[in-house]
């Protein structure tokens, strides 16, 4: 594996460790529902404050359910992890059909003593 | 708004089931800001945005073959603001993704893109809202990566190492744009004993402390794309002046065949 790789697997390690520790050390157990958006505690901050606030507008489509929801959210991720692969696989792509292509034209100028 | 009116039996448990349909919702809920507020900061926005949609279609017009990269740029931030990550606070949050186009296009092209996240996120999964989008486009979409395109470009001036300055860069646009979000909540509902300093704190320890974590992942994962980028399109990242066109550290055998 080259450095480059290890690197970046050491990256993508640190993140799902930075993901995973919170659930692991259990910093929700002082929660009756831990691990729920942070929000909901912005709630309790507004309730606090002013009580009778109403919102004043509701979403014009909502989630039917919380497994709809969680779809559309990963429909979202798959969406732009499939973007970025498209991206980077293109890459990858031209970059070897390019070397290649060097490559080749290299030879012929080799054969025809006239490198570089 | 008749569905509203439905609503608002009991006003404490309407604002409870607002906030429970977005769980892990970062950005502000549909309805939640006050009216005037929602306009202010609509007012607020619309020069960036504008401004950033012909940035863009210039940058699309004078450089068709940025076009690519210009849509993984938005793809990266569709894939992290639909991250909800744990953190160390118990709850839950997601990363915006700002920070990467912000450094590679600058800060107006951002705007636009995380407009259209926000709106995608709007419409769709009922997080953060068609009234709040003033509100959560200037935090999200205009704050954020202005901040991080900032301490990038600082960084960079003082001969900080590329990744160092992207790391700083993604966390600082992460971070700034929970912390408008908590300013903008503290504006519209300011404490009654402690009035908007005191708001401020109580919501800005909900948002940015939780944030903080993953503000780091998302220096982490902006890294991790630059340098993927460093590797497969060095010549994009020269013209667009992340990478010096004069040699440089990144440089190697494999980047020096595609630049010829």
């Amino acid at each position: 594996m080259s450095r480059n790789t290890r690197i970046n697997l050491l990256l993508l390690l640190a993140v799902a460790l930075l993901a995973v520790a919170p659930l692991v050390f259990g910093m929700g157990d002082h929660k009756e529902e831990p691990f729920t958006g942070a929000d909901g505690e912005a709630e309790t901050a507004i309730t606090e404050i002013e009580p009778d606030y109403e919102p004043w507008f509701s979403p014009l489509y909502e989630p039917p359910s919380g497994e709809i929801e969680s779809a559309l959210f990963s429909l979202q991720a798959a969406l732009g992890a499939g973007v970025l692969a498209y991206y980077f696989g293109l890459r990858r792509g031209r970059r070897q059909g390019e070397q290649r292509a060097l490559e080749r034209v290299g030879g012929a100028e080799e054969s025809d003593g006239d490198a570089g | 708004m008749s569905p509203v009116s439905q609503e608002t039996g009991q006003g404490t448990s309407t604002i409870h089931e607002v906030l429970e349909r977005v769980c892990c919702a970062m950005h502000i809920a549909e309805g939640f800001l006050p009216p005037a507020h929602a306009v202010a900061w609509g007012v607020a926005s619309a020069p960036f945005v504008v401004h950033g949609v012909r940035s863009l279609t210039r940058e699309v017009k004078e450089h068709p073959e940025s076009t690519l990269l210009l849509g993984a740029s938005g793809a990266f931030t569709f894939v992290l603001s639909a991250l909800k990550l744990p953190s160390v606070t118990g709850s839950c949050s997601h990363p915006t993704g700002t920070g990467l186009g912000a450094i590679l296009f600058r800060p107006p092209i951002m705007a636009v893109l995380g407009t259209i996240t926000l709106l995608f996120q709007a419409l769709l999964l009922a997080h953060g809202g068609l009234t709040t989008l003033g509100a959560n486009v200037f935090s999200m979409a205009v704050v954020g990566p202005w901040a991080g395109y900032a301490v990038y470009k600082l960084l960079r001036r003082y001969d900080v190492p590329l990744m160092v300055a992207v790391f700083c860069g993604a966390f600082v646009a992460d971070l700034s744009t929970y912390c408008v979000t908590s300013v903008q909540l503290a504006l519209a509902f300011p404490d009654p004993g402690s009035g908007i300093l005191g708001a401020l704190g109580k919501f800005g320890s909900i948002f940015a402390v939780t944030q903080i974590p993953l503000a780091v992942s998302e220096g982490l994962l902006t890294v991790l794309v630059m340098r993927l980028l460093v590797q497969s399109s060095k010549g994009e990242l020269t013209r667009l002046g992340v990478l010096l066109s004069g040699g440089g550290r990144a440089r190697n055998k494999s980047t020096e065949a595609v630049a010829r």
